[in-house]
C-alpha cells in the first residue's frame, strides 16, 4: 500500500438552503428547498499529482474546491487531508500552511488597497515563516522572481499589472506559506489565450520543482488535457466519469463526456456542423430521478430514470470509474467502436 | 527604491514623490478643474482657521469680563453710519464683540459637530462591519435596531438623550458635562446612516476573492474585517463624514437654539443666534444675523465639498 493521499473526498456532500425568507415561506405555503450543490462526491489526489474537474457551469466544481480548502464545511461525507479530517486538519497552524487556493478572478482576489509586497508578504506574517522586515522582504522578493516578476514590482498596487501579471501575484501569494496542496479555481479563464499558456507552464515547473499536489478546477478541457494526471467530469454535483487524463481523451465513455469532447473545436471539424449537448442543466434544486443526466442522454432507459448509476469501473476500459447504465449494460456501442 | 518599510534617508525624497503623486492623481486633477471644490475649500478652510485660532486673531476675548464695556453695548457694525472700526460687525447688549463672539462661538460648533459626527463614525463602522461580515441573525437584529432609530427624527432623538441626561445627572455634573452630552446626543442620532453604508458594502467585499484568500489562510474575521474591508470601504465613509459633518453643527446648533444644546458658558453658535433673537424685532439685527451667516457659511462650505468628493468618488461620473 502506498502512502495516503494528499487529499481525500469521500462522499462529500454540500446542501444550500436556498428558502425563501420564512414569512414568505408560510405566506405561500410552501416547504424549504435545498440546492444540492455538489452530492456525493468521491475521489483521491496522490501526492505530486493533478487531479482536474471538468463540467458545465453550476455543475459543482468550485463547491468542491472551496470545500477541499475548509472555505465551506461539507454537509455530509467528508474531506480528508493526508488522511485527517480537513476541519481537524485546519485547527493546526502547520497543516493550514500546507494547503492553499488560487482564484479565478485576477481582479477580485488581490485587495485593491494593498501593496502588492504586503499581499504575498501576508500569508508569511500569519505563518510566521520569515521573521523581521529583512527576511520577509526577502522572500517575497525571491516569490515574485520565482513567478517571473521583479522584486522591485512588491511597492506597487495591484490595478498596475495586467491579468496574466496579477495571476502570477496570486500564485506568488499561495507559494509563499511552502504548500503542498494548492486548490486552483479556474485559475486560467479569466486570462487572454496567450497567457493561459504561460501561467499554466509556470504552474506545471512549479510542480516540478517543488512537488506540488493540485486539484485543478476547469470547463476548458484542452486546458485540463495538458495539466492533469486524473479528470473527473462533473455533472449536477455528482462525478459521472473519473479516468486518467489521456484515456478519458482518447476514449471518454459517460454519454457526458462524449458529448463534452464532440463540442471541443478544432481544425479538422472547422465548419461542419456538431451534435450539441440537447437540451438545458436541469435544476440542482429539483434534479431529475434516477440518473440525473437522463432527460439529455441519447443512452436512456426505463432503468436510467428510475436508479441512480454508481461510479463502478467501465467495461473495456478498467481504469475509468464511470456512472452509467448504459456503460455497465454495454449498450453504449463501446465494443463496436474500438473494433472499427 | 521604496519598500513596505521605508528607510530614513529616502524619507524626504519619498514625501516628495507622494506630494507629486497627489498633484497627479485623478482626485486632485478633479479638485483643481471644479471651481466650486476649491472655493468651498477655501471658505471652509477660513471657517476653521477662524474657529481654532479664535484666541490668537479675534479682535476681543468674550469671555473676558474687565474688557466689557456697557457703554459699548448695542454699537452697529462698522459699514454702519453710528458704527465704529473697533467693532467690526458691532456689539450685543452685554457690549461684547459679536466677531469675536462668533469666532469663539465656531470654536464650540466645529468641536461638537466633527467630535459628533467621529463619534458617529466610530459606533456606525462598528456596527456595520460587524453586521456586513457576519450576515444572518446578527445583521438583521443590528440592521432592526439601525431601522427603528431611523423612524425617529434626529434631532428629537438628540432632545431625548439630552432629557435623560438633565434627568439623571445633578445639576452640577450635568453643566460640566453638557457638551460631551451634546456630542453623544448629536452622534446616536446619526450612526444609522454610517452603518448601513458600511454594512452594504460590507457585505459586497467579504464573498470577493481576496477576503477569501485570507481566511484560506485562517487570519481572523476581527482582522480581515479591518485589514481587508475596511480600507475598501473608506471612500464612501469619508463622503458621508464630509456631508454628516455640517448637518452635525447644524444639529448642534438647533439644540443650542432651543435652549437644551451647550451650557451658556461656552456659547455655540445656536446659542448666539438665540440670544440675538430677543433684539431682532427692536433693531439690532446684527447680534443674530451675524452669527446665522457665519453658520450658513461654514454648513454651506462643508457640504459643498462633501457634495465635490461624492461625485469625484463615484466611478460612474468619471
Amino acid at each position: 500500500m502506498s502512502e495516503a493521499p494528499i487529499f481525500e473526498a469521500r462522499d462529500l456532500s454540500r446542501h444550500f438552503d436556498v428558502s425563501r425568507p420564512a414569512l414568505q415561506r408560510i405566506l405561500a405555503r410552501e416547504g424549504k428547498r435545498t440546492l444540492r450543490a455538489v452530492d456525493g462526491v468521491s475521489f483521491a489526489i496522490p501526492r505530486g499529482t493533478t487531479m482536474s474537474l471538468v463540467g458545465e457551469s453550476g455543475c459543482g466544481k468550485s463547491t468542491v474546491a472551496r470545500l477541499a480548502v475548509g472555505l465551506y464545511e461539507p454537509s455530509a461525507g467528508s474531506a480528508l487531508f493526508e488522511g485527517q479530517e480537513l476541519a481537524e486538519a485546519r485547527k493546526s497552524v502547520a497543516q493550514r500552511r500546507r494547503m492553499q487556493m488560487i482564484f479565478q478572478d485576477p481582479y477580485a482576489s488581490l485587495n485593491p488597497r494593498w501593496r502588492v509586497a504586503n499581499i504575498i508578504g501576508e500569508p508569511i506574517r500569519a505563518f510566521g515563516i520569515a521573521n523581521g522586515g529583512g527576511a520577509l522582504r526577502e522572500k517575497v522578493g525571491a516569490l515574485l522572481k520565482q513567478v517571473g516578476l521583479s522584486p522591485a514590482d512588491g511597492n506597487r498596487f495591484p490595478h498596475e499589472f495586467s491579468g496574466g501579471q496579477r495571476q502570477r501575484i496570486s500564485i506568488a501569494r499561495a507559494l509563499s506559506s511552502n504548500p503542498d496542496f494548492l486548490v486552483c479555481d479556474e485559475p486560467t479563464s479569466a486570462l487572454d489565450v496567450s497567457v493561459q499558456a504561460q501561467i499554466l507552464n509556470l504552474m506545471k515547473a512549479l510542480q516540478r520543482d517543488l512537488g506540488l499536489t493540485y486539484l485543478f478546477i476547469s470547463h476548458n478541457l484542452a486546458v485540463v488535457r495538458q495539466v492533469s494526471d486524473r479528470v473527473g467530469v462533473m455533472y449536477l454535483g455528482r462525478i459521472v466519469e473519473s479516468a486518467p487524463a489521456e484515456t478519458l481523451f482518447t476514449a471518454p465513455r459517460h454519454p457526458y463526456t462524449r458529448a463534452l469532447m464532440e463540442a471541443i473545436p478544432d481544425l479538422e471539424m472547422a465548419g461542419r456542423d456538431r451534435q450539441p449537448v440537447g437540451g438545458e442543466v436541469p435544476s440542482p434544486i429539483n434534479p431529475p430521478s434516477g440518473c440525473t443526466f437522463n432527460p439529455r442522454c441519447p443512452l436512456a432507459n426505463g432503468r436510467c430514470r428510475a436508479e441512480r448509476p454508481a461510479l463502478i469501473p467501465a467495461r473495456g476500459t478498467p481504469q475509468t470509474l464511470v456512472a452509467c447504465h448504459a456503460v455497465e449494460e454495454g449498450r453504449d456501442g463501446f465494443e463496436a467502436r474500438t473494433a472499427a | 527604491m521604496r519598500w513596505i518599510h521605508g528607510c530614513a534617508p529616502g524619507v524626504v525624497t519619498e514625501a516628495m514623490s507622494a506630494l507629486s503623486r497627489l498633484w497627479d492623481s485623478d482626485l486632485f486633477w478633479s479638485f483643481r478643474t471644479t471651481p466650486t471644490a476649491v472655493i468651498s475649500a477655501v471658505v471652509a478652510l477660513v471657517c476653521i482657521l477662524g474657529a481654532v485660532a479664535a484666541p490668537i486673531l479675534a479682535p476681543f476675548n468674550p469671555f473676558d469680563l474687565a474688557s466689557l464695556d456697557l457703554m459699548d453695548a448695542f454699537n452697529p457694525p462698522a459699514f454702519m453710519e453710528e458704527g465704529s472700526m473697533a467693532h467690526l460687525l458691532g456689539t450685543d447688549d452685554q457690549g461684547r464683540d459679536v466677531l469675536s463672539a462668533i469666532m469663539y462661538g465656531a470654536r464650540v460648533s466645529l468641536f461638537v459637530g466633527i467630535s459628533a459626527t467621529a463619534f458617529a463614525l466610530l459606533l456606525g463602522v462598528l456596527v456595520g462591519l460587524v453586521a456586513g461580515y457576519a450576515g444572518g441573525v446578527v445583521d438583521a437584529v443590528l440592521m432592526r435596531i439601525a431601522d427603528i432609530q431611523l423612524t425617529f427624527p434626529s434631532i428629537l432623538v438628540a432632545l431625548m438623550v439630552d432629557g435623560i441626561a438633565r434627568a439623571a445627572l445633578p445639576r452640577e455634573v450635568h453643566d460640566h458635562l453638557a457638551l460631551y452630552v451634546v456630542i453623544f446626543a448629536i452622534g446616536v442620532s446619526d450612526w444609522p446612516r454610517f452603518a448601513r453604508t458600511v454594512r452594504g458594502s460590507a457585505m459586497v467585499e467579504r464573498n470577493k476573492e481576496y477576503v477569501l484568500a485570507a481566511r484560506v489562510i485562517g487570519i481572523s474575521p476581527a482582522r480581515i474585517m479591518l485589514t481587508h474591508v475596511l480600507p475598501n470601504v473608506l471612500g464612501p465613509l469619508l463622503v458621508l463624514a464630509t456631508l454628516n459633518l455640517g448637518l452635525a453643527i447644524l444639529s448642534e446648533a438647533t439644540l443650542s437654539f432651543l435652549g437644551v444644546g451647550v451650557p451658556p458658558t461656552q456659547p455655540s453658535l445656536g446659542t448666539l443666534i438665540r440670544i440675538g433673537n430677543d433684539f431682532l424685532f427692536s433693531g439690532e439685527w446684527w447680534i443674530s444675523i451675524f452669527p446665522g451667516l457665519a453658520l450658513v457659511v461654514m454648513v454651506l462650505s462643508v457640504n459643498l465639498l462633501g457634495d465635490w468628493l461624492r461625485d469625484a468618488l463615484n466611478p460612474r461620473l468619471r
